[in-house]
């Protein structure tokens, strides 16, 4: 195997890990402010998906799409917090992964009641599909750099958000003690709502992004909502850096694992039981990640637990 | 406001006696669908333990499903191919007998259960529903990928597996099975929750902290929950199985977990047949709705929401009043 091909797929798990993030941000923030667990996070981000897909195809343009999947599923998050998310702010975990769960079944029900089963195709705006050449002579796809550049923007973004604005102050305030912030005239209610709304808009944002690469249909939120619980479960419930360590660790290992363990395992057994050994293995690979990281660290790696 | 006592037996009798009035009347689809009811409020039974007795949401009982599942036609598929279960270091065949498929499911099960508990109770609250979610996938993917037992297509078997003295493949005498199971279930689960092992179980949901002070260690208790609860969902895993003659991936998938989950929660958390009636308004719900809409998971969902929202009891709440201990 040749370096190039070691340092492409490096790159694509750098763009998978990002992604990850800017999905998991959403849901560690919910977490971590409002002590809900979202199962139909992955909900939000098949709104945007489909919400790109639709306007894209209706307008030809991609970045009308892009704009209309951050403005849906906000629209969907709020519309979804004020609703029903709120009134289980006070229930436990049970009730809030059920309620959700029931979310769930009606957001892709619905999804497929308006657009039908099969998947939409949503292409890469012209400007950005094909290859460039990178320093070393590597071809890779122009569309997919441009994923790990907004996603570190988005990253870089958030640290600024939670660091160093007021509506940070308020939402680390809001981690700490919900109480004392509202004693101190802070409308909870709709810090909650625009916390919601907020993480929702990443989730369809990176749905759409996302979407662009692969097909855009109904069921595509919950693989990636369960990747996203994992990166939040090692990085740390609530925790952003931990939401952004753990998004890289997860995005690296599996497309690495996929990559090197079938070639690994070719050194000790023959080719086609090495395929399906390695294949089976890097499968797992970020669920052994997972329960290796609880081993040692029970509360993630950032976690205050 | 009937007594849930009063409740429970009518909801047994009642599933007891569909099947046998579609017997008389020559409707052998609904006997499986009596079946279906009996198994899957059979899986309900086993997630109960964890979730009604110990408290732990479990969103990764899929696992314990499909690992019964996949021991049915591990065990049943090299029959009908006449080849040997393993050859080395001992050869070992394959088998048809039930009794020894269940043994072996729920041997499976409570392996599978010890190893992600062991881990996963290292945890609590939201990380346990995580985390036993993230484990449920990981045997999810593994199965598609490992191409030994049929990869994403699953194993099938073409006769259904035998019991001694019973003709398996006549659907009343199946359902008799699974219904003898669901009620042996229960009164474990009943005999369990009374015993003093379930009592200091349901103390450490309470106050782990006193549990532990009365020098009872609540991870032990919830670990040795977790494997009973494991073992019993293979159980069910193995006769659904029997029941299609076919596993697939698909019984391990999340919303399998998901669904498991909703029959406890429908009836009614804590509520010892609560599985029972969630099972049962599941199914009724699917094929009345499943012939008004194709998009009847979406009205199940809004169903299921009010339910969580307004009705906290479940059905059995709804009907029988009286408030039992759960949080």
């Amino acid at each position: 195997m040749s370096a190039l091909l070691l340092i492409e797929q490096a790159l694509n798990g750098l763009q998978y890990g990002v992604m990850l993030f800017v999905m998991a941000a959403g849901l560690t923030l919910v977490f971590g402010v409002m002590g809900l667990i979202n199962l139909a996070h992955g909900s939000l981000y098949m709104v945007g998906a489909f919400a790109c897909a639709a306007v894209a195809a209706a307008t030809g343009s991609f970045w009308l799409g892009l704009a209309a999947s951050l403005a849906a599923a906000a629209a969907a998050g709020a519309l979804v917090e004020l609703t029903v998310i709120r009134r289980l702010y006070a229930r436990d975990h049970l009730d809030q992964v059920l309620a959700t769960f029931a979310l769930i079944l009606v957001f892709s029900e619905g999804t497929r009641w308006l657009f039908g089963s099969f998947p939409l195709y949503l292409d890469i705006p012209a400007g950005l599909s094909g290859p460039v050449t990178l320093p070393g002579g590597l071809d890779y796809p122009l569309y997919r750099l441009v994923l790990i550049g907004i996603g570190l923007a988005i990253a870089g973004g958030l640290f600024w958000l939670i660091g160093h604005t007021r509506l940070g102050i308020r939402i680390r305030a809001g981690e700490a003690d919900r109480e004392m912030i509202a004693a101190l005239g802070v409308d909870i209610s709709r810090l909650y709502t625009a916390v919601f709304a907020l993480g929702a808009a990443l989730a369809g944002l990176a749905g759409a992004l996302v979407g662009a690469l692969q097909s855009v249909q109904v069921g595509m939120g919950e693989p990636v909502l369960i990747l996203a619980f994992v990166v939040i479960v090692i990085g740390g419930i609530g925790s952003i850096k931990g939401a952004f360590v753990g998004a890289l660790l997860v995005g690296m290992t599996d497309t690495l694992g996929r990559f090197l363990l079938p070639a690994a395992f070719g050194h000790i057994m023959d080719p086609s039981s090495a395929t399906s050994v390695g294949a089976a293995l890097a499968s797992m690979l970020i669920y052994i990640l997972m329960a290796g990281v609880l081993v040692v660290r029970p509360g993630g790696l950032y976690g205050r637990a | 406001m009937i007594r849930e006592g009063l409740l429970n037996t009518l909801l047994m009798l009642g599933l007891l006696a569909v099947p046998l009035i579609a017997q008389a009347m020559g409707e052998p689809f609904v006997i499986t669908l009596a079946t279906k009811v009996a198994i899957l409020a059979l899986a309900g039974v086993g997630l109960n333990v964890a979730l009604g007795l110990g408290g732990m949401v479990s969103l990764g009982h899929a696992a314990f499903f499909g690992i019964g599942g996949y021991a049915m036609g591990i065990l049943a598929a090299p029959v009908q191919a006449y080849e040997p279960l393993m050859t080395w270091p001992i050869e070992v065949p394959g088998t048809k007998s039930m009794p020894v498929i269940w043994a072996a499911a729920m041997a499976a099960g409570a392996l599978a259960a010890l190893a992600i508990g062991a881990l996963s109770l290292r945890t609590a609250g939201v990380y346990f529903i995580m985390i036993t979610l993230a484990f449920g996938q990981m045997l999810f993917y593994f199965a598609i990928s490992w191409p030994a037992y049929g990869g994403e297509d699953g194993l099938s078997i073409y006769v259904r597996n035998g019991f001694p003295g019973l003709n398996t493949l006549d659907p009343i005498q199946f359902f008799a099975l699974a219904f003898g199971l669901l009620a042996l279930a229960l009164l474990f689960a009943h005999l369990l929750a009374r015993s003093r092992f379930g009592l200091a179980l349901q103390g450490a949901r309470q106050n782990p902290a006193r549990v532990a002070a009365l020098g009872i260690r609540p991870y032990t208790l919830r670990l040795t929950a977790f494997v009973i609860s494991g073992a019993i969902t293979a159980l069910a895993g193995a006769l659904f199985a029997d029941l299609n003659r076919f596993v697939s991936p698909a019984m391990l998938s999340w919303q399998t977990s998901g669904e498991i989950m909703v029959f406890v929660i429908l009836g009614g958390v804590g509520r010892l047949f609560g599985p029972v009636a969630g099972a049962a308004l599941f199914i009724l719900l699917e094929h009345w709705l499943g012939g008004v809409s194709d998009y009847w998971k979406l009205f199940l969902g809004l169903i299921l929401l009010a339910i969580v929202l307004f009705a906290r009891g479940g059905m059995i709440g709804a009907l029988a009043g009286r408030q039992v201990a759960h949080d």
